[in-house]
């Protein structure tokens, strides 16, 4: 029998254009664009050079740190140009994609009958390390540091997230393996947590594993909760975290001996006229997506993930690696509100009780909605962090950078995502996922 | 509107890098921001975000607010009137305490917005919205009397040595309208206590002129218990301007001498239903203030040995500034705790302090600005301790562990 856990902190934000629960089948794109910022915390070092070859599951590039880990091709094709930016920086790798996929063959295997290092071993190979994240620092695993336990998302609560149960519908084989693997590779446990609404017997009957059992609004599924109503990282402790759906890609790994980054991904967002799944591997264009598909004559914010932690995209960009969603909302750069302050509008929503309370969805642009502040308002961050963190004093010592009382605050245990309802009910409007990001990046560059 | 916001355009180059009112850009994004919702939309992090800003706290505090103003002008009118012996309507009585309050609140808000427009401008900031709240509270902890210089200089005072030394809203240590009553309570004794301040006796713009009638003492309820002879309780009674008696629910709804804001409990009391249903006010700070001084109360009535000793809970709520200071200055967020349990410690010392000072020095007939002003400088010292203690859980793990 689970554990169940409830999450009272916290806000489900009600925004028009949840997505249909309708496949609508699959889409491909002629060229495939791989964006090495998607992989927090690598430095990527290219593997291929303009006009290769390459099949799927062959490396792109490498980390320059840990040369072992590297990054698949999603597709077969040539490698038609190196995007570059400012100090070289790799913002792009295209590939030019053949109509039909040339697999890589890694050979199936048995995960049973593999040792801990022959599995690290397989994955890192096939380039599919990425999909295993760490905490502390949220960045992708360090693979020769031992992780305490692992933790596993098996839903997500995020504003228009999908729903695990649909994208994961008859993989209930590929969960297994995938779970079955990740536990050998730690000594301690596989900690995998669902919802109370999870219906997926491949979830709520997983093997090899202990399941924790969430309800409550977001962010109860952001794996940063979940860990730390469980067994809270401490420092000097390594965890690693996935959601049910990269274990998905993993097994699916194992158990065909290709590598297939196929994921079902939801068009959502109340600018989208028809919502619904599609299939795509990731670095797929969504351009043919969009087209007709979203309102016309207004700006337009593409994101590709959530719209809390999502990155924006423009109308030509790509799906990034780590989404199961891509978002459409208005860009709101051209609105002009007269005196939003006395505002009773309707349209406008408050986590607070500072707007009148309207029982209904709402269609939110990507305004900041007011000027950037110091923190004044006490009380607010606290009402949608559900950890047993003080995130007001956190963010505070991050600014400060004051490694000591980052550390004694609890900035091991979090990632950005975990202040992304704080960003969002935040009265002085402060780039907190941003503070979280940088302070994270230089503790682990004076760390190690 | 879109004839403004098209002018509003068109006038823009000026205040912007390189234009001739550079030197205004401040002032110029405060009033266009004012009117719209600037369309700046998110670069980082998070692509929506809540509807609420800075401005619309402060403007629910503004609204909290009215109802104690409003009433406090009306008991300006009414004091004046009963004071020269004078028949009036309600609205002329009003009329009389809006002429006479509305240069204060003018002058609060010129000079400290000026101050806060300057001090944004060499910062390159957006002008903050805290003085708005501010700007409107100094008039109405002040006496009636009080002249216009005196807010001008007790404005300046506390807006730049309050709070822009320590970096603007949001990093004062001290609540700024409390740091201007005190500085004037210092530096001008005669004019912020006493029996001669609280009414206003001569007439407003050639308004309610009049004598004086006999047997006017213009003392308030505090200050009468504070020099009584009686020995106990029961023998006071408090009195109004002409030598009536005052009722509980005189004083209740606010017919009584005092500063503008704090005489009418009622009114207060609206406020507070506003704060807290909006969720802009701590609804554990006002509560435990009042716990924190009814306590006290009590057990300063069991070893009760004169009349201000004995003086029951309800007098010391609706007397004096006890009930504003709760609602509106101890749950100033930026100098109160500002950890959830911390606010019940901060709060219960306020009221503590409150009433310890009104009852042991009779020097200070009231005790709740003091009481709050001593509590903000040990407000971070309680979260420090509050925050201290998940840091002390979060090591314990870790040597636990080990």
């Amino acid at each position: 029998m689970a554990n169940l856990i409830n999450i009272k902190k916290g806000l489900q934000i009600p925004l028009q254009g949840a997505s249909e629960e309708v496949s609508r089948g699959s889409v491909t794109s002629e060229f495939v664009r791989i964006c090495p910022e998607d992989f927090h915390g690598i430095t990527p070092k290219l593997a291929v050079k303009v006009d290769d070859r390459v099949k799927a599951g062959n490396a792109l590039f490498y980390a320059k740190d840990h040369p072992e880990i590297l990054f698949a091709s999603p597709v077969s094709g040539v490698v038609t140009e190196v995007e570059r930016g400012e100090k070289r920086r790799i913002l792009n790798i295209v590939i030019k994609a053949d109509s039909e996929i040339e697999y890589e063959d890694f050979g199936v295997k048995k995960v049973t009958s593999l040792s801990p290092e022959e599995i690290k071993k397989s994955i890192l190979d096939a380039g599919m390390w990425f999909l295993i994240k760490q905490r502390p620092y949220d960045v992708v695993a360090v693979p020769d540091k031992q992780p305490r336990d692992i933790f596993i998302t098996g839903f997500d609560t995020a504003p228009l997230a999908p729903s695990y149960d649909f994208i994961l519908e008859g993989q209930e084989a590929d969960i297994q393996t995938g779970l079955d693997a990740l536990a050998k590779l730690t000594s301690g446990k596989v900690y995998l947590s669902i919802s109370t609404i999870t219906k997926s017997k491949a979830l709520r009957e997983a093997k090899n594993v202990v399941i924790t059992e969430f309800s409550g609004p977001h962010p109860a599924g952001n794996v940063g909760v979940q860990i730390n109503n469980i067994k809270p990282v401490n420092r000097g402790e390594v965890v690693w975290t996935l959601n049910a759906i990269d274990v998905a890609l993993l097994g699916k790994f194992f158990n065909s001996g290709h590598v297939d980054l196929t994921r079902t991904v939801a068009i959502c967002g109340s600018e989208v006229k028809q919502t619904g799944f599609f299939k795509m591997l990731i670095g797929t264009e969504l351009n043919s997506i969009f087209k007709g598909n979203v309102t016309e004559g207004i700006s337009l914010r593409y994101i590709s993930g959530n719209p809390l932690t999502g990155r924006k995209i423009d109308e030509n960009g790509v799906l990034r690696a780590y989404d199961s969603q891509v978002t459409v909302i208005p860009e709101g750069d051209d609105v002009h509100e007269a005196f939003g302050w006395a505002s009773l509008s309707p349209k406008r929503y408050s986590a607070g009780a500072t707007y009148p309370k309207y029982n209904k969805k709402f269609r939110l642009d990507a305004r900041l909605m007011g000027g950037p502040r110091a923190i004044i308002v006490s009380n607010e961050y606290d009402k949608v962090f559900p950890m047993d963190i003080f995130p007001e004093q956190l963010i505070k010592a991050t600014i400060a950078f004051n490694i000591d009382k980052m550390e004694q605050l609890g900035i091991y245990e979090v990632a950005p995502e975990d202040f992304a309802l704080c960003e969002f009910v935040d009265t002085s409007k402060l780039e907190i996922q941003r503070i979280i990001r940088t302070g994270l990046d230089l503790l682990r560059n004076e760390m190690e | 509107m879109k004839a403004l916001k098209k002018y509003l355009d068109k006038i823009k180059p000026n205040f912007e890098e390189g234009g001739k009112l550079h030197w205004l850009w401040s002032t110029y994004d405060a009033f266009e921001t004012f009117l719209f919702v600037p369309n700046t939309t998110s670069k980082s992090g998070v692509h929506i975000h809540d509807a609420r800003d800075s401005k619309r706290t402060m403007i629910i505090v503004i609204i909290a607010l009215l109802p104690a103003l409003l009433m406090g002008m009306y008991n300006v009118g009414l004091q004046h009137y009963m004071a020269v012996g004078l028949e009036a309507g309600v609205f002329t009585k009003f009329i009389y305490g809006l002429l006479a309050i509305l240069p204060q609140i003018i002058v609060s808000y010129v000079v400290g917005l000026g101050i806060e427009f300057a001090v944004a401008q060499v910062k390159k900031e957006e002008v903050a919205e805290g003085f708005l709240v501010s700007g409107i509270l100094i008039p109405m902890i002040l006496p009636v009397d009080t002249p216009l210089w005196m807010i001008a200089v007790a404005t300046a005072f506390s807006v730049i040595f309050a709070k822009e030394v320590f970096g603007g809203t949001g990093y004062n240590v001290f609540n700024v309208a409390l740091i201007a009553r005190a500085f004037l309570f210092f530096s001008y004794p005669s004019k912020m206590s006493g029996d001669q301040v609280w009414v206003r006796t001569r007439d407003t713009f050639g308004m309610g002129g009049g004598q004086v009638v006999d047997g006017y003492s213009g003392a308030t309820p505090l200050g009468q218990i504070g020099v009584t002879e009686a020995t106990s309780f029961s023998e006071v009674t408090f009195t109004g301007i002409t030598g009536q008696p005052l009722s509980i629910s005189d004083m209740f709804f606010g017919f009584i001498p005092g500063s503008i804001g704090e005489v009418s409990t009622f009114a207060i009391l609206l406020g507070a239903i506003i704060l807290i249903a909006t969720g802009v006010g701590s609804w554990k700070t006002m509560l435990s203030v009042f716990l924190g001084g009814i306590f006290t109360v009590l057990v300063v009535n069991i070893f009760a040995k004169n009349a201000v000793m004995e003086m029951p809970p309800l007098y010391h709520i609706l007397l004096g500034g006890f009930a504003f200071g709760a609602v509106f200055m101890a749950t100033d967020p930026v100098t109160s705790a500002r950890t959830e349990k911390g606010k019940w410690i901060y709060g219960f010392l306020i009221g503590l302090m409150a009433v310890t000072i009104r009852v042991f020095n009779p020097g200070y007939p009231e005790g709740m600005m003091l009481a709050i002003l001593f509590m903000n400088a040990f407000a971070p010292l309680i979260d420090f301790y509050v925050v201290d203690a998940n840091i002390k859980r979060r090591m314990k793990r870790v040597t636990n562990k080990v």
